[in-house]
């Protein structure tokens, strides 16, 4: 930890800290441009007429701006439909995940009991599932279940997805709450549920935002399941997997792909913007303290 | 880092007083002492839910991996038990080892751009004046919150060999060969693309925690190694990195656990393709089930990835656990 001396060295570090600003701020620019870089082609091509678009010298900026793409792709079959899905298996799961998570969170944060240790070990090795490789199993035991083709198994299966992350960052939220505010208000006569609610559950609301839009984050974009579990009743298939469709479906109609893109994109982003800093601050409590 | 720990009041030290509500405050104190059957009650659905979901298609796995499993027998279910012999086929078929070589180099690559990158976009982001930091911040958030599947439409897109706006900047810089250059033709192109994608899509989650981490380390040690004479290189190695040493580890061990299960955007743009060149172990075990009805050899495939993996898993669980000696 200890630096060597090297006295003398302070009014040169002056100056280039000085001309240090410069690089940084070209690297600041050129973080921000490459990071929005694809965002902004997705969004304008979509606004392009389609000879802007399939002209070899690109428009940075279209010339006449089109909504002739996003009608193709709203009107798209299914569009409405595979729309409703997505947000009902997201919503669903989401729900579904903060109820569940919450009660467990509850348990482990403000209670003692054996096999808690157990417990939070499970959600920390479940957290860490390997999901990617359990497509096979679970389209089996789908199929012999009769749950294929359904967006519940789609909803409970993001459901599981987010549980151990949700449970994870609710309590570490939850920990970070004393337990002595709850105490007070039951002493002043509350029941232990009644405490909880109205004293630690608002306390709670960033850790709760932080992971529904993890859950939201995840959900909207499953692609693997809800290729894989959806096969024949094409009706109930998802955004994610109709967008992945779409190229097979309209040639090489790029401006409807990028207008669907958008459209498909669109939420996620305007809700990750809106809640950044509960990202992060959730992030940092719950996926890397633990 | 400073895991905030659970407070230890002696729950029997505290004042009772007979409540308002009229039951019997002993019932109550008994049960949040030693649990009493509500904290099971309260996590029961979560175990219920891992349970079903999770240990027992894990289990199904493991057994398929064991049976002779095709299309006769997900239909007629009269499945045979192997042994060993879907491992055997699995281990002795040079493909699948080309497939391991690769799924390795591809999370090597990934993992290294991904974590230099991420860490100097966060030391970026710490030197720059608040304006700027919003900007930055803003737009990894935004590159994050990108739909996989959108993102990889999106570079496909940006890569297209007649209209991509790639070819057409690397052409205007003088690169004439990549006129019209068809990216997903070629093996390493294709292969080059997909580890972009995956960096472009992961450095915004590894900057902005590194970022995170390294706001919590105290700008007086930094002071005090300058004023000692040390250069920037020297800080950040002999104080900084120390200090978020653990978050570090963190991030790697999930980003190799991530890239090791970069299936979606490999499904989605290339399919594995062209020829095997961007088949990695995920993809190499939906292809070999689903495509070739082998679901036995599949699942063979998927357990390796786990086995694989879980020496990771390990690594990350002790990481968290040296963080958390109150767990």
């Amino acid at each position: 930890m200890s630096a060597v001396g090297r006295p003398g060295a302070a009014p040169r570090r002056e100056a280039t800290r000085r001309l240090r600003r410069l690089p940084l701020h070209a690297g600041a620019a050129l973080t921000v441009a490459i990071c929005l870089f694809p965002v902004y082609w997705m969004v304008t091509t979509a606004f392009k007429p389609s000879r802007d678009i399939q002209s070899t010298d690109p428009q940075f900026l279209p010339r006449t701006w089109t909504l002739e793409h996003f009608r193709t792709a709203v009107q798209a079959d299914g569009f409405a439909q595979f729309w409703r899905n997505s947000l009902l298996v997201t919503a669903g799961a989401v729900l579904l995940s903060l109820v569940v998570a919450l009660a467990a969170a509850f348990a482990v944060a403000r209670m003692r009991w054996r096999g808690r240790r157990q417990f939070v070990l499970a959600v920390f090795i479940a957290q860490m599932a390997p999901w990617e490789s359990l497509i096979i199993p679970i389209y089996i035991i789908a199929r012999d279940t009769g749950m294929l083709d359904r967006l519940l198994t789609l909803t409970l299966v993001y459901f599981m997805i987010t549980l151990p992350f949700t449970v994870i960052v609710l309590r570490g939220f939850m920990t970070t709450i004393p337990p002595e505010l709850e105490e007070a208000a039951q002493v002043d006569g509350c029941n232990r549920f009644q405490a909880f609610r109205r004293i630690a559950f608002p306390l709670l609301a960033p850790g709760l935002m932080a992971t529904s839009l993890f859950g939201f984050i995840t959900a909207w974009n499953e692609f693997a399941y809800a290729n894989f579990l959806i096969i024949k009743n094409q009706d109930q298939r998802t955004l994610p997997v109709w967008l992945s469709s779409f190229q097979d479906t309209f040639g090489t109609d790029w401006g409807a792909t990028m207008a669907a893109s958008t459209l498909f994109a669109l939420p996620a982003l305007v809700i990750f913007l809106a809640l950044q800093r509960h990202v992060t601050s959730g992030l940092a409590s719950g996926a890397v303290k633990g | 880092m400073s895991a905030v720990r659970e407070r230890a009041v002696p729950r029997s030290a505290r004042p009772h007083r007979p409540r308002a509500d009229g039951r019997p405050p002993a019932a109550r104190r008994a049960a949040r002492e030693r649990g009493g059957p509500w904290p099971y009650l309260l996590v029961a659905p979560a175990v219920l839910g891992m349970l079903y979901l999770l240990v027992y298609p894990l289990a199904r796995a493991v057994l398929i991996s064991f049976q002779d499993f095709r299309l006769r027998q997900l239909i007629m279910g009269d499945a045979e038990f192997v042994g060993f012999a879907n491992y055997r086929t699995l281990l002795t078929d040079p493909r699948f080892w080309t497939v391991v070589r690769r799924t390795f180099l591809f999370m090597a690559v990934n993992v290294v751009l991904i974590m230099v990158i991420g860490l100097l976009v966060a030391l970026m982001t710490q030197r720059l004046g608040r304006l700027w930091r919003v900007a930055v911040l803003s737009s990894l958030v935004l590159a994050w919150a990108m739909p996989v599947v959108a993102a990889t439409t999106v570079f496909q897109w940006l890569f297209h060999s007649e209209f991509g706006v790639v070819n057409w900047a690397l052409t205007s810089l003088g690169f004439g060969s990549f006129e019209r250059y068809p990216w997903f033709a070629h093996g390493t192109a294709a292969f080059a693309i997909l580890v972009l994608l995956v960096v472009w899509q992961s450095v915004p989650f590894a900057a902005i925690t590194l970022y995170s981490a390294l706001t919590t380390v105290p700008a007086e040690l930094h002071e005090s190694a300058r004023i000692d004479g040390a250069g920037a290189f020297r800080v950040l190695r002999s104080v900084t990195l120390p200090m978020i040493r653990p978050i570090v580890m963190l991030v790697l061990c999930l980003e190799v656990i991530w890239t090791f299960k970069a299936f979606v955007q490999i499904w989605v743009m290339t399919r594995g393709g062209p020829g095997d060149a961007t088949t990695i172990l995920p993809v190499y075990a939906v292809q070999t089930a689903l495509s070739s009805q082998r679901y036995d050899l599949g699942s063979a495939a998927s357990m390796v990835t786990v086995i694989l993996m879980s020496g990771v898993l390990a690594l990350y669980l002790r990481q968290m656990f040296r963080q958390e000696d109150e767990l």
